[in-house]
């Protein structure tokens, strides 16, 4: 039967080409043409001129080389800033995880009825599709320059991202362990604490830290908007041409950055 | 004690898991399920105490009906139903203690169970029912470092924590290797009969539900088929239970071992 088959099927060809992402030819090369015209288009409308980047190179190397020695002169101003930054930081984090439990657990389709489910991932939706900066103009706007307006942007956008990330841990836990717990006649705080906690915690501690770490990041440059932190007095050495005050602001950053990555990276990895 | 009465389950889907199931379970007594996957024998088990909802039928124990309980009720009629379950279902990051301990949840403030601090004589319970399942020295380990054998040691130490008045077993040895699952039977069957407990119990296993049980229930597509003592359990049976097979081997192989489980019963009696 198969041999008869085989005997009567036509001679297979000798080349053979991987098919095409898009089979469509006229779609496949339309595409192709379009996303081209396109990048032509563009770059002759972002007026990308090479004459200006010519001109531009001398300047930037001029920068660099006032930057050079960095001034550390004015190291309390600088510490300031930086101390102020780690403030925000802490504050915003601590207060965003204490939150964020109720609302990873809102948003939790296994556990949240639905009412508090799309409640709970409308909010999230909404605090992480703006940027940090966004956030923090606006509320600097409405309450005025200053950590506080920081502080408050940092723990808007540490709900939203551990809340979220919670939130998918929760729905991946195993439910026979809380069913378990259940079966004892556990009311849900019990099973809540028995059932569902011991299995997202070492998740939860990790995504804090990470998130303390990325709050140090954002601290440094919400300043710019006004929103407190060593972000501000970077943004006014640059505005005065200080800038070998400004390389020791950005030096600054970056070691603190480094500490708080290195940190964050060893604690997460002792935690299982 | 316990009566089931027309118990049934059809899941979404349409599919009738179980289909008006009678049973009445009057003394202490260790009870095995038997049946094909997919009869109902989980169903059964979880209708009980809700774990799974049931569409149909009454859960009637010592005279209060599970099924027409609110929430709160049927919590506390919880605390009185033990069940030990085929994946163990440990909280795997927490102590084996912890585990032990989390019987007595139904009973402790939020407080007590948040900062684990549980009476003084639930932790001597605890401890002596370590003892007795054969962990002693263990309470500090984490249920995940412990081997399948041991986790249902701390599965059936947890159930027997909440001092319950019947033991409901979901497959308790599948997970298990063929020795395991048999000294693990023994200690939950003698479990069952030194605390006067009546235990239902679901098993795959045929040779160790005849060995071990005081009485078995056949269940076939959400149906009763069989009920009486493992004695009366023979070749038409089975084949009535889980369709036509060569029972001869089954039956045959646990016969001398029957005996000797028969003569266990008495000397426990």
């Amino acid at each position: 039967m198969t041999a008869q088959a085989g005997a009567a099927r036509p001679a297979r060809p000798r080349h053979w080409r991987k098919p095409p992402l898009i089979p469509n030819p006229a779609l496949r090369w339309g595409l192709i043409v379009a996303v081209l015209a396109y990048l032509v288009w563009g770059i002759g409308d972002l007026e990308f001129d090479l004459e200006r980047i010519a001109r531009g190179i001398p300047r930037a190397f001029d920068m660099l080389g006032q930057m050079v020695p960095p001034d550390f002169a004015r190291w309390e101003l600088l510490l300031d800033g930086l101390v102020e930054s780690l403030q925000m930081a802490i504050v915003a984090t601590a207060a965003g995880a204490v939150v964020s439990i109720p609302i990873g657990l809102g948003a939790a389709a296994n556990v949240a009825p639905a009412p508090v489910y799309w409640l709970s991932r409308g909010y999230i939706g909404l605090s992480r599709t703006f940027p940090e900066v966004l956030i923090a103009i606006f509320f600097v706007k409405a309450f005025g320059f200053g950590a506080f307006a920081g502080v408050l942007t940092l723990f808007i956008a540490s709900t939203g991202f551990v809340g979220k990330l919670l939130a998918e841990e929760i729905e991946a836990m195993d439910p026979g362990q809380v069913e378990a717990v259940r079966a004892t006649g556990a009311g849900p705080v019990h099973v809540l604490l028995f059932g569902i906690l011991p299995q997202v915690m070492p998740r939860f501690i990790g995504l804090c830290i990470y998130r303390l770490d990325i709050n140090l990041r954002e601290s440094t440059i919400l300043g710019i908007v006004g929103a407190g932190g060593v972000g501000a007095v970077l943004y006014n050495s640059f505005s005065r041409y200080e800038y070998d005050f400004s390389a020791a602001i950005l030096l600054s950053i970056i070691a603190v950055v480094l500490v708080a990555e290195w940190a964050s990276g060893v604690a997460r990895a002792r935690i299982t | 004690m316990l009566r089931l009465e027309g118990l049934s389950k059809t899941y979404e889907g349409g599919i009738a898991a179980l289909d008006s199931c009678s049973l009445e379970f009057a003394r202490a007594e260790v009870v095995a399920i038997i049946g094909p996957s997919g009869a109902g024998k989980s169903t059964l088990i979880r209708c009980i105490n809700r774990l799974v909802e049931p569409t149909a039928g009454r859960v009637v124990l010592d005279g209060g009906d599970l099924t027409a309980m609110s929430h709160r009720q049927l919590r506390r009629a919880r605390r009185e139903i033990a069940m030990i379950f085929q994946e163990f279902n440990l909280v795997e990051r927490l102590t084996v203690m912890e585990n032990v301990l989390s019987g007595r949840l139904g009973y402790v403030s939020i407080l007590q169970a948040a900062f684990r601090r549980f009476p003084p004589h639930d932790i001597d319970a605890a401890f002596a029912l370590l003892d007795r399942v054969g962990l002693e020295g263990f309470e500090n380990s984490r249920a995940d470092q412990l081997s399948g054998g041991q986790r249902q040691r701390v599965g059936i130490a947890r159930a027997l924590m909440q001092e319950p008045k019947i033991l409901l077993v979901d497959e308790p040895t599948s997970a298990l290797d063929p020795k395991t699952a048999r000294t693990i039977f023994e200690l939950i069957c003698g479990l069952a009969r030194e605390r006067g407990l009546p235990a239902l119990i679901n098993i795959h296993d045929v040779g160790l539900a005849l060995m071990f049980a005081e009485r078995v229930v056949g269940l076939a597509r959400g149906h009763v088929v069989f009920d009486g003592p493992p004695a009366a359990v023979d070749e038409a049976v089975l084949t009535r239970i889980y369709g036509a097979a060569d029972w001869r081997q089954t039956l045959r192989r646990e016969e001398p071992e029957a005996g000797a489980g028969s003569a266990r019963r008495e000397a426990a009696s």
